[in-house]
């Protein structure tokens, strides 16, 4: 993501120069933001109300309930776009915050850092575990 | 100039504090996700680890906290639809106000039986099914 983009985004004069690095990152960010948003929209509220509000709502989750779920590709499919949509929206998103609010270049440079290598991890650990899970490992 | 900045476009009102709001909850939801996904990995420890660590996501205070998280979420996707609404539909700037009431009304008519289903399955667990 944009590490190297570490100044401050200010207003130019009117008139004056495009900066030296011409690039469309913020524009794709902008535009993820809204479209994986949409997706979230459906696949997280349909993720609480049935985790949390159909049937017994949590009372009912344990270890073959999920057994039971991850039997199907379709809620294979349905919780691995939710955890990379989720994860990369949230990690986007603090990433606005952290430009907006860390002020020194290498507070707002290993804050940054900090966020991918955790959103990474979390990432890679959910994909793992969807792919790896072993309904028998008791 | 005036030193206090009075009526200026988008200090105060319903455009600030929504906007205040979509980041609480976003910052919110996003550090409960790291979270769940961390809980949700114990599947491949073993069963007795996640039940467990389940179970706690089951007594009536972190129950609680679930309807918190639910509204968050609720007001997130809700402000955020608002939001792609000001983006892209023309007249969307000129009613963002109207649209963040709509919002709230509906975030009021979800949370209010959500809230008290999810309650009730907690009180189910805790003293028994009611008739």
């Amino acid at each position: 993501m944009s590490l190297a983009n570490s100044r401050r985004p200010s207003l130019a004069a009117p008139g004056s120069k495009r900066g030296e690095q011409r690039s469309n990152f913020e524009l794709y960010s902008w535009l993820f933001m809204r479209i994986s948003g949409i997706v979230l929209v459906f696949l997280v509220l349909g993720h609480l109300f049935i985790m949390n509000i159909l049937d017994g709502g949590v009372q009912r989750i344990n270890f073959a309930f999920v057994a039971g779920r991850w039997a199907s590709p379709f809620w294979q499919i349905w919780d691995l776009t939710m955890l990379w949509l989720a994860m990369l929206h949230g990690t986007n998103g603090l990433r606005t915050i952290i430009n907006d609010y860390a002020e020194r270049d290498q507070t707002r440079f290993w804050m940054k850092m900090l966020l991918y290598v955790s959103s990474g991890f979390i990432i890679l650990l959910g994909t793992l575990v969807l792919f790896t899970f072993d309904p028998n490992i008791g | 100039m005036a030193i206090a900045p009075v009526g200026t476009l988008y200090r105060g009102r319903e455009g600030m504090w929504s906007w205040v709001a979509h980041r609480i909850t976003g910052i919110s939801v996003f550090f409960f996700l790291y979270v769940h996904v961390m809980d949700t990995a114990l599947v491949r420890v073993s069963p007795e680890a996640y039940d467990l660590v389940i179970a706690t996501y089951k007594t009536p205070i972190v129950a609680l906290l679930e309807v918190g998280l639910v509204g968050a979420v609720l007001y997130h996707a809700l402000n955020g639809l608002r939001i792609i609404a000001v983006d892209f539909w023309a007249q969307g700037p000129r009613y963002q106000r109207q649209m963040l009431w709509g919002i709230v009304g509906l975030w009021l008519l979800v949370m209010v039986p959500g809230a008290y289903f999810m309650m009730m399955h907690t009180a189910e667990a805790l003293f028994g099914s009611t008739p």
